[in-house]
């Protein structure tokens, strides 16, 4: 049956539809992560380039036989898989084992999206639920950190040799990094990040090196600068609400900043905060999951608010040095609460009355 | 005549077994299913006292069905469930004070178990002792069966090994998570998940013979 063979054409709506799909807000924030990531390869060599690969290549794996296993079209074409797999890769330290790093995308992609019902239903960001699972896992390996820039800034060894833990055998315990470095004749090199340092040994790192990317820290967490330039051009092209990272830290600053002022000896301050660990990338790129944050304003700076503090009240008070992971999955639980909260009144509704 | 009971009884006792699986199908016990279950040592241990409670109480329960009043018989059923956990407790804390240990505060919640009070109630409270007996003896086996395959495949991830032996060497790299509660919750869904893939393939299949036999 044509259209014209009616006098009135009748559809149901939307009647006027966006240019935008999701093949392409995903492609570009690939795009987005691309300098990211080719610095991230740049300070950590051969074993980070591995490991972005096997993480991306185990996610579209993943999404593409569960899509055939469950007698679907295969959505890998939606470039969301890609993603989950850059943002695994960028939050897992450098000398990874390649083997729990296909672990992780594994569950990344069922445990956090599959099971769900695929993109669009997950509540949890995906990387960050094969993360948490890694960091349940293997809570050794995930917190050994490999040195930036190793041997030297310059050196061409860093991309001609792997880091041993990075091939360790699967379900075999990975060689030490430290043994590693050792190895290779390297002293007065540490392998500790930034917000270890802060915390068990006082010391804080110059603010510009943070910046710049100089430290040793999760893959893709080094530099707070590529990380902040992504984040614009996506909101620029309007493809990520600039209120998620805003209001994350915009928090994160004023609660490390009141700690900062009750005890200056005590506690870091807020720039610390902010360009340490994986906060920037964490609210650039992680947070701002259009599935798992709330629809309307008000509701991003509560979720945003949360996020921010309760990421410094890890760092700050808790156990682990670095809190960001937990802080967002707790966000993203948090999100259908802060929706069905600051749920905008339908325009010409008036307010319930309270019965007496 | 007597073949045919004597077939009936051992459907009963095979229903706890397969088709009714207190964990796998009826989703029952839950509390000690993912508690106790992180080796197979104490997978065993918690499946041994609950069988235990579980067919004396329904031979007691049984017995006196017929001259317990209605409206208390819960409050006998807990009575006598209780009577037989006090008896595992004692006989558990003089058998090994590791093993104790390590079920800690569960073994006293076998009480509260809804197995055991589920089939008292559904089950022994309507039937003779013999075929109540041979009940809670399928439903046991059945709950026994359960805890260790979920005991085994946490112990085999989590510490690599099989009821405390080493299998995969001096090298292997644990899964920390399959020992914590967490790991509990995903393996009990990926046995459910593995349960009723099965029953529905044993069902399309059985259909498609009917179909055939039309």
């Amino acid at each position: 049956m044509s259209v014209g063979t009616h006098a009135i054409d009748i559809r149901t709506s939307p009647h006027i539809k966006g240019q935008l799909t999701t093949d392409t807000i995903m492609l570009h924030v690939v795009y987005a992560l691309l300098p990211v990531t080719a610095f991230a390869v740049f300070v950590f060599g051969l074993s980070a380039l591995l490991m972005i690969l096997v993480t991306t290549g185990t996610c579209v794996l993943t999404e593409h036989v569960l899509c055939k296993l469950a007698k679907k079209q295969t959505t890998v074409r939606d470039y969301s898989a890609v993603i989950t797999g850059l943002l695994l890769a960028l939050c897992l330290p450098p000398a990874f084992p390649l083997w729990m790093a296909v672990v992780g995308g594994v569950v990344s992609i069922t445990l956090g999206k599959a099971l769900f019902g695929g993109l669009g239903m997950n509540p949890f960001n995906p990387a960050l639920v094969g993360r948490a699972f890694l960091q349940a896992a293997f809570p050794v390996a995930i917190t050994t950190w490999a040195p930036a820039f190793w041997p030297k800034v310059w050196s061409i060894e860093r991309f001609t040799s792997i880091m041993l833990p990075t091939v360790s055998l699967p379900f075999m315990r990975p060689e030490s990094v430290a043994a590693f470095i050792q190895g290779v004749s390297l002293d007065g090199l540490s392998g500790a990040t930034p917000l270890a340092k802060m915390k068990f040994e006082h010391q804080a790192t110059p603010l510009i090196d943070l910046f710049v990317g100089m430290t040793a820290g999760s893959a893709g967490e080094a530099s707070a600068f590529l990380i902040i330039l992504g984040g614009i051009y996506l909101c620029a092209r309007k493809m990520m609400n600039w209120r998620v990272p805003v209001s994350i830290l915009v928090t994160a600053a004023a609660v490390s900043g009141a700690f900062y002022l009750s005890d200056r000896q005590a506690y870091p301050t807020p720039m610390f905060m902010l360009f340490s660990g994986g906060l920037m990338l964490g609210a650039v790129f992680m947070a701002s999951d259009m599935v798992g944050s709330p629809m309307s304003p008000i509701g991003i700076w509560i979720y945003g608010a949360l996020i921010g503090a309760v990421t410094v009240l890890i760092r700050l008070k808790g156990g682990l040095p670095e809190g960001t992971m937990y802080a967002i999955l707790l966000g993203n639980a948090c999100t259908p609460l802060i929706d069905s909260l600051t749920q905008p009144r339908i325009f010409g509704a008036r307010k319930k009355a309270v019965k007496p | 005549m007597s073949e045919s009971s004597s077939n009936r009884d051992i459907q009963v006792l095979l229903n706890g077994i397969w088709k009714e699986n207190p964990v796998f199908v009826q989703v029952l016990g839950m509390c000690p299913t993912l508690a106790v279950t992180n080796s197979v040592r104490n997978a065993i241990a918690m499946g041994v006292s609950t069988v235990f409670v579980l067919v004396m109480s329904s031979m007691l329960v049984a017995m006196v069905r017929k001259i317990v009043p209605k409206q208390v018989r819960i409050a006998t059923y807990i009575l006598i469930i209780s009577t037989f956990v006090t008896i595992v407790d004692y006989v558990i804390k003089a058998v090994s004070i590791p093993v104790y240990k390590a079920l800690g505060p569960f073994i006293a919640l076998i009480v509260v178990n809804c197995i055991i009070l589920g089939r008292a109630e559904a089950f022994a409270s309507k039937n003779t002792v013999y075929r109540s007996v041979l009940d809670a003896i399928g439903m046991g086996i059945g709950f026994c069966i359960a805890l260790v395959c979920l005991g085994g495949v946490r112990e085999l991830l989590g510490n690599g090994s099989f009821l405390g032996v080493p299998l995969f060497g001096p090298y292997y790299e644990p899964w920390v998570i399959f020992l914590l509660p967490s790991g509990g919750f995903f393996t009990l869904g990926a046995w459910l998940l593995a349960f009723s893939l099965i029953k529905e393939r044993k069902a399309r299949r059985a259909a498609q013979e009917q179909e055939q036999s039309v």
